[in-house]
């Protein structure tokens, strides 16, 4: 990328030079502002940094106890794939699916094919069917909730805090983190980087 | 500043959605399935059919918007008494408890958000087919506002998922997930969907053929 080169903005289509930012800088269209390029410091170990971060962090989300519920004496506990459990078990297994889908598989698969794609790119090889991976991660992109579960926790404890006494497990923290963790995994990530990788017949 | 902006497309040159190459698509091959030479993906001027998919899944999602919001999203059941709630109800719940910035963050959530995104969304569909020229850059922006709010109407489906986890305590109290909650997540699926279906570069169309 040191000579500019062509490109049409994904938003409005506008053919432009696109120039090289400064690291840390971001290039945006002419015409309606859209961001057309961000170069980024460390691109490739900071993403891969904090995808092995993020990893744990999930692991230890579905694994440990998520959010007790304590109530005259009565306590429930529960793990992040409760919620998911008794919607299946009332029959409503859509909504089972799309909390499932949007809270505990989507950044599941986004980990696992981080690390897919970056271990090997750290090793100096390319991974096998990086295009279809790396464009399956795309896709996933808007279906990845977490922070809006995150919101829904809150909402929740809020709610019941007048009945009952709401005590938050090890997975809830690490979920919190997790968020974090994945934002930083998807903002220190330049898709220019892995395109450059695949070789290709124009 | 260059006098005449000039559309990829003009120049039988498009870019790959997925991975942003900029690749020549010849005259003969617009009805071709044609796929970026780098990463695969089918490469499209425009969104295939983007006005007629996106207007069916605005309409489908107008009309899932009713029961989501008349039938009950849950009921509670408490020492024999049972109680639904709607998504209203909730709002209100929280207000008369004194939580009203709560109360206030869930009704934008729930109700204004997902209505807010189809009448943007229909919005942007009738000035599109109307060859509307009026402030593009603002609409593209009312577009890309759209593309990012909506996935926070998903809140309400959630707090349903953990009071339905954490409130089972049999006669004390149990919490059951209802009918409206189904037709809400699919309010928000279904218009997720019909904002990555939209095609932005649309807006553009008609002030570049209007150069010539």
């Amino acid at each position: 990328m040191s000579k500019p080169t062509l490109c049409a903005c994904h938003e409005c289509d506008l053919l432009q030079n696109l120039p090289l930012p400064p690291s840390g800088g971001a290039a945006k269209c002419r015409r309606c502002g859209a961001v057309l390029y961000r170069h980024k410091r460390n691109s490739l170990d900071r993403t891969l940094a904090f995808s092995l971060a993020g990893l744990i962090l999930f692991i230890v989300a579905n694994t440990f106890p998520f959010l007790a519920f304590k109530m005259q004496g009565q306590v429930t506990e529960t793990l992040l794939i409760t919620g998911v459990r008794d919607l299946y078990l009332q029959g409503m297994w859509g909504l089972a699916a799309l909390v499932l889908f949007t809270t505990i598989l989507v950044p599941a698969i986004q980990l696992a094919l981080l690390l897919y794609i970056l271990i090997p790119l750290k090793l100096r090889r390319v991974p096998w069917q990086l295009p279809k991976v790396f464009r399956l991660l795309r896709e996933l992109t808007p279906w990845g909730m977490l922070e809006v579960f995150m919101l829904g926790i809150l909402v929740s404890i809020v709610k019941l805090a007048g009945m009952a006494t709401i005590v938050p497990g090890l997975a809830l923290w690490s979920f919190a983190v997790l968020i974090f963790v994945l934002a930083g995994a998807f903002a220190s990530l330049d898709p220019h980087l892995v395109w450059e990788r695949v070789r290709y017949r124009a | 500043m260059n006098p005449t902006p000039l559309a990829a497309a003009q120049h039988s040159l498009t870019s790959c959605h997925v991975c942003e190459l900029l690749v020549k698509v010849s005259a003969t091959q617009h009805n071709v399935h044609l796929h970026c030479p780098r990463c695969g993906a089918v490469l499209h001027l425009r969104k295939p059919n983007s006005i007629a998919r996106t207007w069916a899944l605005v309409i489908a999602a107008f009309i899932f918007y009713i029961p989501a919001n008349v039938l009950p999203v849950m009921t509670v059941t408490s020492l024999g008494k049972t109680q639904a709630d709607t998504i209203l109800s909730g709002v209100i719940y929280l207000l008369v408890h004194g939580m009203w910035p709560l109360a206030l963050l869930i009704f934008f959530a729930s109700v204004v958000v997902p209505m807010l995104k189809l009448v943007i969304l229909a919005y942007l569909l009738i000035s599109v087919q109307r060859r509307s020229p009026w402030r593009p850059y603002d609409r593209t922006r009312l577009y890309r506002i759209t593309e990012a709010v909506g996935r926070w109407s998903m809140v309400d489906i959630y707090v349903v998922t953990i009071l339905v986890a954490l409130v089972h305590l049999g006669n004390l109290a149990t919490i059951r997930a209802e009918l409206g909650a189904v037709f809400f997540g699919a309010v928000v699926v279904i218009t997720i969907l019909a904002a990555n279906i939209f095609d932005p570069r649309l807006i553009w169309d008609h002030r570049e053929s209007s150069h010539e």
